[in-house]
């Protein structure tokens, strides 16, 4: 006879079944408690649903040994602490698409504010010049940083001079830069000195933020290259600068790339910096170097600031659009790291 | 007869002239950032000494922000005492709400999930933690303020006799409360997943050494997980609060700023030296400012400390992790 394979650690079928009864059961009973009485709303649902539920644990709870009966609070407060940190983020996901998805239309693409007003239908009007700005200012920020961050990742790991301790340091520490003191600094050295605001002071504020990013993705692709290769490089008879240009950088090379988007994706939404750098436009600029230019966040949230209905759904559009732009370039950045693997 | 082991050979390395190039390229590029960030301070510094000279140990303690007429028959008089401590206030707001929740989050995720909601939920974690700070604004805006004002309500009716909660007005909107939750949820993810990160490095075997004693899973999430995790955990926290205390865009949505030092979260008045910076930008005197100018000064040096002790922490946690 076939001896047939059990996972004696599960549950079995039937406790299963009346668990998810119980739990069934205790949701239908809240909600009516919701109905009837005074709690309000999907909040007070979920605080009746848990008292319940603490309700039933202690009562069965009475019949268990004592670390048994601590085990099943600590399940359940577990649980419930994990849904409520669990919650807000699932929460945006969802309203995100649900009230950004009604605006995307092919004008949102296409066409600026010029002529509209922020209150007007959704057909008319779109983000197409913040998109371009932000666009621009994100592809010289890549420019200037991505260089820099792949500088001091190959500094800590081929280099391997005297600062790499503090370069490693200085690094991790200006990632906690807030963004409006890169944006203020900025403007106090570049704007004040240009004395206009640019797409290229924008972009300057969001290098400082891209660096850290960049250069400590580097760094960590970097750390992967086996010395096996390096001291083959050697070998051959090459030259540090050979070996690094020629093996250790064209064997990580997906990695750079996925250090790049990664910084992309950390800058593309923020708005702080660009409030005092770039400000916003309404209609296309292309000129990097004179004048404000509009971007993405900086349309959302002066749409937001508007606050009349269509301003609204416009800022949830572009809210869409930015974290769809986040979600793609993360998921790039995965497929393209996952490539290295193979 | 023993056979001596090899001896290590002594490496003595000679750097040719293209060598030497290259290493000075990189080291330039690398010691660029360092130039940077001393840049950042040192600028910041400068335009705002005037004001620091000016105004003193006041600037940080005074609760006046009046920018002067031309004329000089008013005169300037700029301190951020309340934003400072509305800056802490809402940080502290923040992480006292995140940090036991994403505490449990990571537990979860690591020990009580099932291996495919596991997946997707630590999937999305990664991409929560990359979410614009906007978009927590106008999520904040748009659908949370209801709730933290009803939440508000609530405590504000049963518990107004506690000081923090008492009010005067039935004003409940953008106070440090409901900033307070937003910046909680902003946290959480990257709280969570580093918390989550150091958690799934306890040793498996000691936690099967508290099953195999008969440890139910609290015994061992509680006797092994949480000390073993600690310090991460601490770190974590502290990248938060360095976090909150820089937000700026979602804190301006949701904070009604205010010169006053209160200590009434629920009211709608706070401070928060990010978004006072912000907010005052726009119409700005040239000497109001130098102020603004010195107040980011301040916000750089805080904030810079405390990711600083954060990265301490963390390197020295992972690294006795992995010993």
């Amino acid at each position: 006879m076939q001896a047939v394979p059990t996972r004696p650690w599960e549950k079995e079928k039937s406790v299963r079944r009346r668990s998810t009864a119980t739990l069934l059961l205790g949701a239908l009973i809240s909600c009516a408690i919701v109905l009837f009485t005074g709690f309000a709303g999907p909040d007070g649902w979920a605080v009746v649903l848990f008292t319940l539920a603490a309700v039933f644990t202690f009562v069965k709870g009475r019949k268990l040994q004592a670390k048994e009966r601590k085990n099943a609070k600590a399940h359940l407060f577990i649980l419930a602490a994990a849904i409520v940190a669990f919650t807000p983020w699932i929460s945006i996901f969802i309203s995100v698409a649900f009230k950004g998805i009604k605006g995307v239309r092919l004008n949102f693409f296409t066409s600026d504010m010029r002529t509209t007003t922020p209150d007007d239908f959704m057909n008319m009007g779109g983000a197409a010049h913040a998109i371009i700005g932000s666009f621009i200012m994100v592809l010289i920020a890549t420019v200037i940083t991505l260089p820099l961050g792949i500088l001091s990742g190959v500094y800590v790991t081929e280099v391997r001079g005297r600062f790499s301790g503090v370069v490693r340091f200085v690094i991790q520490s200006m990632s906690g830069v807030p963004s409006i003191v890169a944006g203020l600094f900025v403007y106090t050295t570049f704007v004040d000195a240009s004395g206009t605001f640019s797409a290229l002071a924008g972009s300057f504020a969001l290098g400082i933020l891209m660096l850290p990013t960049v250069a400590r993705t580097s760094e960590e692709v970097l750390k992967l290259v086996p010395d096996d290769l390096r001291s083959a490089g050697y070998a051959l008879g090459a030259r540090q600068w050979r070996s690094t240009l020629m093996i250790v950088l064209p064997t990580v090379r997906s990695g750079l790339i996925t250090a790049g988007i990664l910084g992309v994706a950390r800058v593309i939404g923020e708005t702080a910096p660009l409030l005092l750098t770039a400000l916003s436009n309404t209609s296309f600029v292309f000129n990097p170097i004179k004048g404000p230019i509009g971007s993405l966040p900086m349309y959302i949230f002066g749409m937001l600031q508007i606050g009349t209905e269509n301003s609204i759904n416009r800022a949830w559009t572009g809210s869409f659009v930015l974290l769809l732009l986040v979600f793609g370039l993360f998921s790039l950045a995965r497929f393209i790291a996952g490539k290295d693997k193979r | 007869m023993t056979i001596a082991p090899p001896i290590k050979r002594e490496m003595h390395v000679v750097h040719s002239r293209g060598d030497k190039v290259f290493r000075g390229i990189v080291t330039a590029g690398a010691l660029t950032s360092l130039v940077l960030l001393g840049m950042i301070g040192a600028f910041l510094f400068a335009r705002g000494v005037e004001v620091f000279s000016t105004s003193g140990f006041k600037f940080l303690t005074g609760s006046n922000w009046q920018a002067g007429s031309e004329d000089g028959l008013i005169p300037n008089d700029f301190s951020i005492g309340p934003m400072l401590v509305g800056t802490v206030i809402v940080s502290i707001i923040a992480l006292m709400f995140a940090v036991p929740m994403s505490m449990a989050g990571a537990l979860y995720l690591e020990f009580y999930a099932p291996p495919k909601a596991r997946r997707i939920l630590v999937g999305l974690l990664d991409l929560a933690a990359a979410i614009p700070s906007l978009i927590f604004g106008l999520w904040g805006v748009q659908v949370f303020t209801s709730f933290g004002e009803r939440w508000s309500y609530f405590l504000a009716d049963r518990l107004g006799w506690f000081p923090l909660f008492s009010t005067i007005s039935d004003n409940f909107g953008r106070s440090p409360f409901v900033a307070g939750c937003v910046l909680a949820s902003l946290v959480i993810p990257i709280t969570t997943s580093v918390a989550r990160e150091v958690y799934s490095r306890t040793p498996r075997e000691l936690v099967d050494t508290c099953y195999a004693l008969g440890g139910t899973k609290w015994g061992a999430i509680r006797t092994v997980v949480i000390p073993f995790g600690k310090s991460g955990v601490v770190g974590g926290a502290m990248l938060g609060l360095g976090r909150a205390l820089g937000e700026t865009i979602a804190v301006y949505l949701l904070l009604n700023i205010n010169f006053r030092y209160t200590f009434r979260i629920l009211e709608s008045e706070g401070g928060n030296v990010a978004s006072l910076i912000a907010t005052k930008f726009g119409e700005a005197t040239p000497d109001e400012l130098k102020a603004l100018v010195a107040a980011g000064f301040v916000l750089f040096v805080l904030t810079l400390t405390v990711n600083m002790v954060a990265s301490a922490i963390v390197t020295r946690s992972t690294k006795a992790a992995r010993a």
